[in-house]
């Protein structure tokens, strides 16, 4: 769904590409035994080849090309059998080598493609054009001490993907919605962990804007390294206005290197394009290309797990799910395995769905809980939705139910049994009752004779004497009979 | 008792063997040796003290009955090579004060294999170079005359084999830099094919051209070497899994139906005359032993040097970036991070490093990098063409090494090109990665030593040794600097 910019001289859209930079789960660093483990003491996880000794040599680990091609097969992504490490040379006190391991032309895969959901139900595809392998940069400090900057070397070196999107993004909320659907798949398959906050998946984002109906492509700008969902989608805001604005004022983009500031809700010049560095890429010299097979690749497509848009559309077809439930169910691989579970135990299972959904998915909102650290378990939320099933409870009461459950993490029958919450099924039971409030508002029986509309005053009385126990449609019945 | 630093490797290890010395013995005379050539300066750091406690264990182990291949031979590292607790600096006053933690992997096998290390040798700062001028430590001189170049960059590892400071050493060799040296102090030496020996802990000049290879009295010290130190090494991507051969068994002296190729564009323009004649000889020596002699053609050999200097700058100016200042080496402290680089690496860094840093540099600029170095990769893709099809009618290849003896120091100094133009004949079978022997051949016209180069397919280091073996028994090269 495009977004449009409305000018003083007319309307814009915005062109978007995203470049996403998400860490590899593996055990030790790209091209080193280091660990690649996130928390340890600043510059514990260092070898003398992160921090670039003199004769040291990288050598690739596996596993990082391993998951890197399953993260392409993921993305429905071309696998390039032979692929070329390269050198990006520059300079910074963080990049011990002198320059980072990366991949230029060959990288290890190629284009691919993502089909990102919306937030009107539509979906969109976005074009992959590559992802590469390359080295992460260690981290500069310069808040501890007046004059001196300190260095952390532990993430110098740790293998990170860097997946680069064509510019088929048309607005903030697709970007948005890309990013997570890059983070949703890399949690899959668990290639990364996705946590932004450690900073595992962060992006760099291009934007240019152009008046609607234009073909070409405006000069762009790129932010850079931006750590969250919320901040992507306002730098995208911030700087597609900027952009606008001076055009429409007859000025022109410059292309460069800009910083998003969230805080000041702007960005600003990092780097101009006179400043922009000269990588002088090269194939690394010491390393041979990666050459992998069919085997290895066969052996990546095999240990992938179901994928999201599979699952979503087993969800739609198997389930009946709708494509909104589907879409939210499996945006998280955990919540996705959670309403599984809870599936597998039920008979209705859009009826579970909704359970996930609203009220499983509301309370833990408000609860400001992970799905991880959830009270309820799968197995019992299942108990609960089979309690509705067989009539033991109605679904308004299973709602109390489900609160207690929340707060106390007992078993649905056991709450139900101690709080004496069985439903009413006994008709001569029900009839007693419904006798009962006929006798003592003739008035409201004379009434509902011409108007049978006010039936539901009645099953709010029954109700009401039954603390909500006897099961509506029973109640519905039979009054319908009694007051006919 | 004779002078036990005249002996080789193979005559050391039997007396040794039998008793007729000890290891601490024959390391003394070494370590006595070193002092009396000091002046030489083939030596930037000794470990002496080191030396002969190794000399003992040495002792112990062939009294226990324990002897290793190498037992109490007392070799000295080119100081490019990383030795653990000794001080390594390339050469340079950026690691003049560097120490690495961490051992070489050949300077290792050659210890595992019972070698005792006397110290770390003189080089051409950071391995660039061919006079052994641009060391920070000084330059080294030349046994054969003290006015004279020991050659580069692993002068200090030719001379000290040739004025018996060290039995045997240990050179590296991007363009030339084991070979001619070795010609010019009148000793032997061989690269080996890349890939054959580990680069791992050997301070890098341009990754995809260096190796590590032996200098020796003669050829057979340097195959007993190889043998020694060569062999797959899962921390260098590049080194060959291949098995390593006992080179020293081929050492026959018999060549009988080898077809040694002479390749005719290495008759360069102005080629001197004892330089056409040395070869000439060596041609028929090899004859004599029962070679033959065919005439080949590699039709890219004008174009093997200049393309040569393109590729191993543009490695050298992105491995050279680590010497920033920031974690260990020279530092100079500047009021931002950009001037501390600057200083540090204008004043760590000679005038030969920085040039060809700045040239690596620009052939790698956008706008350059295809017209520069696409170009000198296809270059040394045809050079390599040249060889393999020259290898299918001939076993190896016979040519000069240097265009001329060893140079009185300080000529060709103040132009660059010209100094490049001594590794003329040397760095086509880098740009290769073929492995390549210099062996003493006869004396120029002023009583200097020449050698002569054999070259082989890739990993046939066997054929090279066989050939240089040959070429070393018929020229009864015997003339030995005077000290």
């Amino acid at each position: 769904m495009t977004a449009i910019i409305k000018g003083t001289t007319g309307d814009w859209e915005m062109v978007i590409g995203l470049e996403v930079h998400a860490q590899i789960i593996s055990q030790s660093k790209l091209m080193s035994c280091s660990p690649a483990s996130f928390g340890a003491q600043p510059n514990e996880n260092v070898s003398f080849v992160d921090s670039a000794f003199p004769g040291m040599l990288p050598v690739v680990n596996k596993e990082c090309v391993r998951q890197a091609v399953r993260t392409g097969l993921a993305l429905g992504a071309k696998i390039n059998k032979k692929s070329v490490f390269a050198r990006k040379n520059y300079f910074y006190a963080d990049l011990p080598q002198g320059y980072q391991i990366s991949q230029a032309d060959q990288p290890t895969v190629g284009e691919g493609v993502v089909t990102i959901d919306l937030q009107d139900g539509t979906t969109k595809e976005i074009g992959i054009e590559r992802l590469h392998i390359e080295q992460d940069a260690g981290k500069s400090i310069h808040d501890q001490h007046p004059e001196k900057s300190f260095i952390d070397l532990n993430r110098s070196g740790v293998g990170l993907m860097e997946i680069v999107s064509n510019p088929d993004i048309r607005s903030a909320e697709e970007a948005g919605a890309y990013f997570t659907k890059i983070q949703t798949i890399v949690q899959y398959i668990d290639s990364c962990d996705g946590i932004m906050a450690r900073g595992s998946m962060r992006a760099d984002v291009n934007v240019s804007v152009r008046r609607v109906g234009d073909k070409n492509l405006g000069t762009r700008t790129e932010c850079k390294n931006i750590n969250s969902v919320r901040f992507i989608k306002q730098a995208i805001m911030v700087e597609a206005t900027r952009q606008v604005e001076i055009l429409e004022n007859g000025g022109v983009i410059d292309q460069e290197t800009r910083l998003f500031d969230a805080e000041k809700g702007e960005t600003r010049t990092m780097r101009s394009k006179e400043d922009a560095h000269d990588y002088r890429y090269f194939p690394d010299p010491d390393l041979l290309p990666v050459v992998i097979d069919d085997e290895f690749i066969n052996e990546c497509k095999d240990s992938l797990p179901e994928l999201p848009d599979t699952k979503k559309e087993r969800f739609i077809n198997e389930f009946g799910l709708s494509s909104y439930d589907g879409a939210v169910l499996v945006a998280n691989k955990k919540n996705a395995s959670y309403f599984e579970k809870v599936a597998s135990g039920v008979k209705n299972k859009k009826l579970a769905a909704n359970w996930v959904v609203s009220e499983l998915f509301g309370a833990l909102k408000k609860a400001e809980l992970d799905i991880n650290d959830c009270p309820v378990k799968a197995q019992d939320l299942a108990e609960l939705i089979s309690l509705i099933e067989d009539n033991t409870i109605s679904g308004k009461i299973a709602k109390e139910v489900f609160a207690d459950m929340f707060k106390t993490s007992k078993k649905p029958a056991v709450i139900v049994e101690e709080k004496g919450l069985k439903q009413i099924t006994d008709t001569g039971a029900i009839e007693g009752i419904i006798d009962t409030v006929i006798t003592e508002n003739p008035n409201q029986v004379a009434k509902v004779k011409e108007n049978p509309k006010l039936i539901g005053w009645f099953v709010g009385q029954v109700m009401q004497k039954t603390a909500g126990k006897a099961n509506p449609a029973m109640v519905n019945k039979l009054l319908a009979q009694k007051l006919k | 008792m004779t002078d036990l630093t005249k002996l080789t490797i193979s005559q050391a290890t039997t007396g040794l063997k039998n008793k007729d010395f000890s290891a601490v013995e024959l390391t003394t005379s070494y370590i006595n040796q070193m002092e009396k050539t000091d002046n030489l300066n083939a030596y930037i750091t000794k470990t002496t003290d080191n030396a002969l406690s190794q000399a003992k264990i040495a002792d112990n182990n062939i009294a226990s009955g324990n002897m290793r291949p190498m037992e109490g031979m007392p070799i000295a590292h080119k100081d490019l090579l990383c030795t653990k607790g000794v001080k390594t600096t390339a050469g340079s006053k950026m690691l003049d004060n560097f120490t690495p933690d961490y051992e070489s992997t050949v300077s290792q096998k050659l210890a595992e294999s019972g070698c005792i290390s006397l110290g770390k040798l003189n080089l051409d700062q950071f391995a660039m170079g061919s006079n052994g001028q641009s060391s920070f430590y000084g330059g080294t001189k030349n046994p054969w005359g003290n006015d004279l170049v020991a050659g580069g960059s692993s002068s200090g590892s030719a001379c000290a084999v040739s004025a018996r400071s060290a039995i045997a050493s240990t050179g590296t060799d991007t363009g030339g830099s084991i070979r001619q040296p070795s010609a010019f102090c009148g000793v032997a030496g061989i690269r080996p094919t890349y890939g054959r020996c580990s680069r791992w802990g050997v301070v890098a000049y341009a990754s995809s051209l260096d190796q590590v290879g032996p200098i020796g009295k003669d050829v057979r010290d340097c195959a007993i070497m190889l043998s020694n130190m060569s062999g797959h090494d899962e921390k260098d991507s590049t080194s060959a899994n291949i098995p390593v051969p006992d080179f020293e068994a081929v050492l026959t002296g018999d060549v009988k139906g080898l077809k040694i190729g002479i390749p005719k564009e290495y008759y360069i323009d102005d080629m001197p005359q004892e330089i056409a004649k040395i070869w000439d000889n060596g041609k028929k020596m090899l004859v004599e032993a029962g070679a033959e002699i065919v005439d080949v053609s590699l039709p890219h050999t004008k174009y093997a040097l200049p393309a040569y200097y393109i590729i191993a700058c543009a490695e050298a100016s992105s491995n050279l970036s680590r010497y920033d200042g920031v974690r260990y080496g020279h530092r100079v402290s500047g009021k931002e991070l950009d001037e501390m680089y600057e200083l540090t690496r204008s004043e760590g860094f000679g005038e030969e490093v920085k040039r060809r840093i700045l040239m690596g540099t620009y052939v790698l600029s956008a706008g350059f990098y295809d017209a520069y170095y696409i170009k000198a990769q296809k270059v040394r893709r045809l050079v390599a063409n040249d060889f393999k099809k020259a290898f299918e009618s001939v076993d190896a290849l016979l040519t000069p090494i240097t265009p001329s003896p060893a140079f009185k120091i300080g000529e060709n100094q103040e132009d660059p090109v010209k100094m490049y133009l001594n590794d003329v004949f040397s760095v086509t079978l880098n740009m290769a990665g073929l492995p390549g022997m210099s062996v003493p051949v006869g004396l120029s016209d002023s009583g200097l030593p020449l050698g002569l180069q054999i070259i082989g397919k890739a990993f046939d280091e066997e054929t090279v040794l066989k050939a240089s073996y040959a070429l070393e028994k018929q020229a009864k090269f015997d003339a030995t600097p005077n000290i």
